[in-house]
């Protein structure tokens, strides 16, 4: 330990000290003053300090939102449709929570400067009044029937199918990163079956080749699949359909500029559909941030890498995004390449060149 | 006359046998400070244990907040007091920063909010205000607090096991829950977690039924259910929560403990970790968490349940204005009770749960703010035009009805699962349940100690340092927890080590500096407690007054230092209910007056 870590025990050793003896003085001097007397001035400052804790209190809110606001997400709207509908019903819940929220503090904290102990003060012996408790059951239900009725709606449409035109997508989760897989050509996944799974060459476990150990048969659909780490690329205006599983423990897919997530569970798939609406780029700009990026954060603890557990949504323009698409390989090739076209093509001009390997 | 003579007297006489327990035969320090049976003794058990556990885990928070306040520093000092383990390089590790996590949540909900508050003013409480000598079984609550303190030694014993104490997550999901491969702190650090909690739920199960058996058939004579303060409601409610929803606890852990030893697959499939290929297959992930959230929703109100109770009674004295609406505040803690049994799923809205079910916990779930917002106003209502002392014990009241306010309404957000699909698991949830079950609770049973403090040890506390608590801690717990909404708002995960890769996320680098350095002021203001605590037990003012708030219900009507028996004579009769205050121009009515021939009614 260092020499100023011992000042620091030091100091805060004085400070208490000082505190205790205050204290203990304040004890004294009430019993020699008349205890009732001091008792009713101390109520007199706490009842002034309720007052101020309140009016300090609301400008702190406002003053805490000045600070903070600009860097939620809520001055940009939404990247993606459903967001929009997330956004709206949030504003809708923060005026009416927010209305609820002044209001009973400022009465909570009024009251108590208001009703603070006065020497002829007549209590008001008020026991109950069906009227009263009547109306504050009443307006709250029917305040949160409403908000029920957009929530259950938005609900519905967010857990909804897809439409028919949705891009699907495969993610998986694993110890700490993100797997993805397109269909490829044939626009089918092809099979998988978790016991394959190798992280040398067939991460998800995709049924490539006859398995008579485990009754297993090579699923052709499997040899067009493309499947890429950590960064996905989709299409603005394009709705996605997310087909969300894990290898080992729970994670959950976070997407937080769209609003949405959805856990990732082992041996259960999940989905979730949104449609992106700006580019990477043009979020970029509207950000003013040239290092914007969506992020896939994994909500769900998973382990010591929990926090590092990143994946990159890149949203692109449908030229861009073929163009993309173009170069990517199946992986079928790469554990396989002999089975590669590119390769063949190769070893039938110069038979006797070397493939690298 | 001296004690005995009181004691003495023809009249306690009379009923001999009805205290055949007090002041007899002589206790020895064993029996009376370590291995008692009385109820008092047994409360004070758990408010110390629960105290060293609060104190634990505020200091497990303070060492994790100094990670994320304080990401780039190092802390040499630290890895000399904690070693390699949880200190690497002068940073505190991922490994352990997640230990940290997972035990300050586990020991505060369950050893803290749970056992420390309910164990101590159940048991405290429960027989002063009905009336009765002792619980129903003195024995089975004596092994309660033992079970506890049990489960306590092996929670602490698994925070020196070479791999870690378990760092999952309170909440302890399997497969990560499950699997030692996946991660360091699930193999011995779980096994000691579960075997802890096992105790624990065999500690509350004693508790629980004894409040319950204690509370129907103890009362004392003329004390119907309808006179019951709302204390002993709230409490009773509790304890009935807790016996409707431990057992399937104990039952989801069971079945982990079998996964993670005897090779069953309940909650495992279709599983590679670290390289290996699991043979598990037809388990579901999901049915642990339906066992889990089963207990722990109901449990968030086990946790609050008490504290209600206490701040309505406590309010209600200290504006010496009756409790408004009685049968109301008591249909409500029955509501919540009931509806609380159906709402666990809104922890899983995004786990992919049938869309449809989602609906009907959505349902629930806003249905219970219902009878939370009557709780609210009632409260606010008893307050308006009264006469408000501002007891120490008044103000944490006040301030834990302004906390649940806060943290009530954002219930209201969550629990709409279109809203919470965008806010789960982010710092929006931490900053909720904190307001509304952390902090709260914490007030409730900081009024309840400040409050019945004279009762438990005869002596008073010093108010300048209880009031200089109260600020601090009021002011510093909005401090922390508000800004996390909107970290929330932007989406900001919680349960993570480090933000600095997240382009996302780091924009909050300098808040939660903001946020540690406040915890770390908060968390040293709570000396002031503990040390106004300790050292009034010796040396505080003797309490002069039997009943120093002039309150109405029977606790007051004991002697200063009550024995084991509570009573020296009869025991009181109660001939209406607890809450008479400003009545017909008297400042307050005991329970145990009888109604006057021209008082009025209400
Ligand atoms: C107004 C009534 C309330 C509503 C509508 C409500 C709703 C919710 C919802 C939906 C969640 C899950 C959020 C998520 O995981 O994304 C949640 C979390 C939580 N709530 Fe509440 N709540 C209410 C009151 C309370 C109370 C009174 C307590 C405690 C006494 C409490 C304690 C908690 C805790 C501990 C969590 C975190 C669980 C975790 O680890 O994920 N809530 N609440
Ligand atoms: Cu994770
Ligand atoms: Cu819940």
């Amino acid at each position: 330990m260092t020499t100023t870590t011992y000042l620091v025990i030091a100091v805060v050793a004085l400070f208490f000290l000082v505190i205790f003896q205050i204290s203990k003085a304040a004890e004294y001097v009430s019993v020699l003053k008349g205890e009732e007397q001091s008792r009713k001035q101390t109520n007199k400052v706490n009842a002034f300090l309720m007052l101020g804790f309140m009016i300090l209190g609301l400008f702190g809110v406002w003053y805490c939102n000045h600070l903070l606001y600009h860097k939620t997400l809520l001055p940009l709207e939404s990247a993606s449709v459903q967001g929009e509908r997330v956004d709206s019903m949030l504003w809708v819940t923060i005026m009416i929570t927010g209305s609820v929220f002044i209001i009973t503090q400022i009465l909570l904290f009024w009251f108590a400067f208001r009703y603070q102990e006065k020497e002829n003060r007549k209590v008001f012996f008020f026991p109950h009044s069906n009227k009263l408790e009547v109306l504050w059951t009443v307006v709250p239900a029917i305040t949160l029937t409403i908000l029920i009725i957009i929530g259950l709606r938005n609900w519905f449409y967010f857990t909804g199918d897809a439409p028919d035109n949705a891009m699907k997508i495969e993610i998986t989760g694993r110890q700490f990163g993100w797997i993805f897989r397109y269909p490829g050509k044939d626009k089918t996944f092809g099979k998988k079956y978790y016991k394959l799974i190798d992280d040398a060459d067939n991460s998800l476990g995709l049924i490539w080749k006859d398995n008579a150990a485990m009754n297993l048969k090579d699923d052709p659909a499997t040899h067009d699949d493309i499947i890429t780490e950590s960064t996905v690329y989709v299409v603005k205006n394009k709705p996605v359909k997310l087909i969300i599983g894990s290898r080992d423990v729970i994670h959950d897919v976070g997407i937080a500029q769209f609003r949405l997530k959805m856990d990732a569970v082992p041996g259960i798939p999940t989905t979730m559909w949104f449609t992106p609406k700006f580019t990477t780029k043009e979020m970029q700009e509207k950000t003013g941030n040239p290092n914007f990026q969506y992020e896939i954060s994994c909500d769900q603890m998973c382990g010591n890498g929990h926090y590092s557990m990143r994946g990159v949504i890149e949203v692109v323009t449908q030229e861009e995004y073929d163009m993309w698409m173009i170069k990517q390989k199946p992986k079928y090739f790469a554990a396989f390449p002999d089975k590669d076209p590119a390769n063949k093509k190769d070893s039938t001009v110069t038979a006797t060149a070397v493939t690298p390997k | 006359m001296s004690n005995e003579a009181v004691l003495h007297t023809p009249s306690s006489y009379a009923v001999h046998d009805d205290h055949a327990h007090d002041h007899h035969h002589h206790e020895t320090f064993i029996t009376k400070y370590v291995f008692s049976q009385d109820h008092k003794m047994i409360s004070k058990q758990f408010l110390i244990t629960g105290m060293v556990w609060a104190l634990i885990g505020g200091l497990l928070s303070v060492l994790f907040r100094l990670q994320l306040g304080y990401p780039d520093s190092k802390f040499p000092w630290l890895q000399d007091l904690l070693g390699k383990f949880w200190v690497e390089d002068g940073r505190i590790t991922a490994q352990a920063y997640y230990a940290l996590v997972t035990t300050h949540g586990t020991v505060l909900i369950f050893f803290v909010l749970t056992a420390g508050l309910s164990g101590t003013f159940a048991n405290f409480l429960i027989p002063l205000q009905i009336g009765a000598r002792d619980m129903a079984s003195p024995f089975m609550n004596m092994l309660s607090y033992w079970f506890f303190f049990a489960a306590s030694c092996v929670m602490f014993s698994s925070l020196f096991v070479e791999t870690g104490p378990f760092s999952g997550g309170w909440t302890a999901y399997p497969p990560l829950s499950a699997l030692g491969q996946a991660s360091p702190g699930s193999k011995t650090g779980m096994d000691l977690w579960l075997i802890s909690m096992a105790l624990f739920v065999v500690s509350t199960l004693l508790g629980g039924l004894n409040y319950v058996a204690t509370v129907l058939n103890m009362r004392t004579k003329g004390m119907s259910m309808t006179r019951l303060p709302l204390t002993i409601w709230a409490l009773f409610f509790t304890a009935v929560l807790g016996i409707l929803t431990f057992p399937v606890l104990f039952s989801g852990f069971i079945l982990l403990i079998f996964d993670r030893n005897f090779g069953t697959s309940f909650y495992l499939s279709d599983l590679y970790v670290n390289g290996t290929v699991l043979p598990n297959e037809g388990g579901s992930a999901i049915l642990y968490q339906h066992l889990f959230w089963f207990l722990a929703h109901p449990e968030v109100y086990i946790v609050m349940l008490p504290a209600m109770g206490m701040v309505s009674e406590i309010l209600s004295i200290n504006s010496r204005k009756p409790i408004f609406g009685y049968i109301a505040m008591v249909g409500s803690l029955f509501a919540i009770t009931c509806l609380s049994l159906l709402v666990w799923a809104h922890h899983m809205f995004v786990t992919g749960l049938n869309p449809f079910l989602g609906s009907i916990f959505v349902l629930f779930t806003l249905l219970i703010a219902v009878p939370s917002a009557i709780k609210v106003f009632n409260w606010l209502t008893t307050l308006w035009r009264g006469n408000i002392r501002f007891t120490p014990a008044m103000m944490f009241a006040i301030g834990f009805v302004s906390l649940f306010i806060s943290g009530g309404l954002t219930g209201i957000w969550l629990g709409n699962s279109a809203l919470d699909i965008h806010l789960h698991d982010t710092y929006f949830n931490i900053a909720h349940f904190h307001l509304v079950m952390g902090v709260a609770s914490f007030f409730g049973m900081f009024a309840g100690v400040y409050h019945w403090y004279p009762k438990m040890y005869g002596r008073q506390l010093n108010n300048t340092l209880a009031y200089i608590h109260f600020w601090v801690t009021m002011i510093g717990a909005y401090l922390i927890f508000w800004p996390m909404h909107y970290e929330g708002l932007a989406g900001m995960p919680r349960r993570y080590y480090d933000y600095s890769i997240w382009e996302s996320f780091k924009q909050f680098a300098e808040l939660n500096r903001f946020i540690s350095t406040v915890v770390i002021i908060v968390f040293a203001t709570q000396f002031l407690f503990l040390f106004n605590f300790f050292y009034s037990i010796f040396k505080g003012r003797k309490a002069t007054n039997p009943n120093p708030w002039g309150a109405n219900t029977l606790e007051w009507t004991t002697p200063i230092h009550p024995g084991h028996g509570n009573w020296p004579g009869e025991i009181p009769e109660v001939h209406r209910w607890a809450y008479d205050y400003g009545k017909d121009d008297r400042e307050f009515i005991p329970q145990t007056e009888p109604v006057g021939a021209n008082e009025s009614h209400h």
